[in-house]
């Protein structure tokens, strides 16, 4: 049973879409309302910002730890300011956004129920993207191989890794209970970048979802 | 330098004041006086200033280049005192990343200065004399309020953008702040919304070594026949340091003797960086008038633009359209990067919309003249973003 499992994760990889990471921006950039004032954290080179301003007219902010990426961003003319989440997210007003977006980010920040409560209060929706450290191959990896996971979308060793907080799909969304957000949507992507079933139990999706995005508000 | 080539440099360099060279100027009659934040209004006066490209029929292409404390309106054209290339050529021409071929560049001596625009070194025109002294003291804001009459006498309603580092950065803010519907896009460079004690106390050694100077004659050094040379070369070699860092400096010369293999035991110039120095500070002399050294720091000294909105910068950006490109240097000293971080919170926190980045260099403060090719493709990413947005396309 559980060689059969390892084998169709294992398939699943090797027919994985190349472009996997961008299915998850696409799915992300679904759940933004056109024409809305978005704040990217963790913007990367601006390839969301970049699709949200082309596909949505959203009129885009970002913020990004890495200089280069910053420079990168800032070459493409788009409004991304070098900063870090952890800490700069104090001098945004409330409310200044319509949607704050964390993308495949959350895993790295040292303080992420901080973040998220930030995220809450500084956009009226909050959208989160992260892998999930609950998917079967990496439990297989863990349990049986009996070391850290590496895989394709979290490719690092952990002496190097920039991920600090291994959460799984189960975990973010008892955090999201204890920030009082509300779950306005929920999607799981499978190893094929292809998204899960909608009424899959959490239990399916925490095992075979490769990573989730959530549309949170505001409870109250 | 012979005494003579040297007076004749000086009285060439005097001439600009009045008469600047390779330059248009815009003459302000008793009619159109400046209003100065010091209580007085000067008038007349003149602008003195460069273009540089076309300006397209809907007049909406328009780039104002601020210059920096000793700069001048030769951005990207010889300058006709030192003969050397303009100083920003690096930014400023066809197909760089403030590219002439598509925008209307415009770079304006600030008032104040001694390159043609009206400053202390200017003739007063109830003396005959120059102004001296007399001369009142002015702000950022009135250099801005300056500029902003020479593209209402140009009939140039809004600039696509405004661009400066240093204490053109600190005009740069102050056009978003005093202008805000006139400006499509900024960028401040290398700069702070307000002058740091630190920076205060660098301008005031500056001052102190010009005015201890025996020469200066209170500012009336032009009608007593005299220059005070070594005063004004002294507060160039202070200033010249901050401009650098030690990892620069130590990179260039680090201990390296000049013209000889041991030390003289004597004050000659025994090390590279000393005559360096020295060659700096006579050579700015050269080019530059003593007074208006005194009266731009002043300004900048004053520059403070939290204390002119209420005691928070994020009042005077509330409302703002202007899209900011800030950036900032690693091994700059004078602005560090903690001083363009305060500009992108206020920003932030007015709901601006802004881009930062921190370039690492070693150059100091002066890697906004210098060649830094992340800074270039910063620039031409930002602008033509916003020429986008602005619906300037590429002809111009």
């Amino acid at each position: 049973m559980l060689s059969r499992l390892k084998r169709d994760l294992t398939m699943a990889d090797t027919a994985r879409v190349a472009d996997g990471a961008r299915i998850d921006l696409l799915l992300v950039a679904d759940m933004i309302a056109p024409g809305s004032r978005v704040l990217d954290i963790g913007a990367g080179d601006g390839e969301l910002l970049r699709i949200l301003g082309e596909q949505r007219g959203v009129d885009g902010r970002g913020i990004e730890l890495s200089r280069e990426g910053v420079n990168e961003c800032a070459a493409k003319g788009l409004a991304v300011i070098q900063g870090d989440a952890d800490t700069d997210l104090d001098h945004y007003p409330d409310d200044a956004f319509d949607y704050v977006i964390l993308s495949q980010t959350l895993q790295a920040m040292r303080r992420p129920r901080v973040v998220l409560e930030n995220m809450l209060r500084i956009g009226r929706n909050a959208v989160v993207s992260f892998p999930n450290f609950g998917h079967g191959r990496i439990r297989l990896q863990l349990g049986l191989g009996g070391h850290m996971p590496s895989t394709d979308n979290l490719p690092y060793a952990w002496w190097e890794s920039p991920n600090i907080r291994f959460c799984t799909i189960k975990d973010v969304r008892d955090l999201c209970d204890v920030v009082n957000a509300k779950m306005e949507r929920a999607v799981a992507l499978n190893a094929y970048g292809k998204p899960l079933g909608f009424n899959a139990p959490w239990w399916f999706w925490n095992l075979f979802g490769e990573q989730a995005v959530f549309l949170l508000s505001r409870r109250g | 330098m012979g005494d003579v080539e040297t007076a004749v440099r000086s009285t060439l360099r005097a001439g600009e004041a009045d008469a600047p060279r390779n330059s248009e100027v815009a003459y302000f009659g008793p009619d159109k006086p400046l209003k100065l934040d010091a209580g007085v209004e000067l008038s007349p006066f003149q602008i003195a200033y460069k273009t540089y490209g076309t300006l397209n029929a809907d007049r909406s292409n328009a780039v104002l280049i601020c210059h920096a404390l000793t700069g001048d309106q030769h951005a990207a054209s010889p300058n006709p005192v030192t003969g050397k290339p303009g100083w920003w050529v690096t930014m400023v021409g066809p197909g760089k990343p403030i590219d002439t071929e598509r925008y209307f560049v415009i770079c304006s001596n600030v008032i104040g200065s001694c390159m043609g625009s009206t400053g202390p070194a200017s003739t007063n025109p109830k003396t005959g004399e120059p102004w001296g002294l007399d001369f009142p003291v002015i702000t950022i804001r009135d250099m801005v309020r300056a500029q902003a009459m020479l593209l209402d006498a140009l009939n140039i309603e809004t600039l696509f953008a405004v661009a400066g580092g240093s204490m053109g950065g600190m005009q740069v803010l102050q056009w978003a702040a005093s202008f805000p519907k006139r400006v499509f896009c900024a960028l401040p460079l290398a700069c702070a919304t307000r002058h740091s004690a630190q920076n205060i106390a660098f301008h005031e050694v500056g001052r102190q070594a010009v005015m201890a100077d025996p020469e200066w004659h209170h500012g009336r050094y032009v009608v007593e026949g005299t220059e005070p040379r070594r005063g004004l070369a002294v507060a160039r070699m202070a200033a010249h340091i901050t401009y650098l860092s030690d990892a620069a400096l130590h990179r260039k010369f680090g201990r390296k003797f000049q013209d000889r293999d041991k030390p003289t035991f004597s004050f000659d110039a025994d090390f590279e960086v000393e005559s360096y120095l020295r060659h700096q500070g006579s050579s700015f002399v050269e080019r530059f008038d003593a007074n208006s050294y005194l009266y731009l720091t002043r300004a900048m000294d004053y520059f403070d633009l939290a204390a002119d909105h209420g005691g928070a910068v994020a009042n005077a950006f509330r409302g703002l359209d202007t899209r900011f490109c800030v950036v900032s240097f690693t091994s700059d000293w004078l602005f560090p990067t903690s001083e363009s971080r305060n500009i992108v919170h206020a920003l932030n926190a007015s709901g601006g919309r802004v881009s930062f980045a921190e370039i690492v260099t070693d150059k100091g403060h002066d890697a906004f003249l210098l060649d830094e090719p992340e800074l270039f493709a910063i620039t031409r990413g930002f602008l033509d973003g916003a020429a986008k947005m602005r619906g300037l396309n590429n002809g111009g």
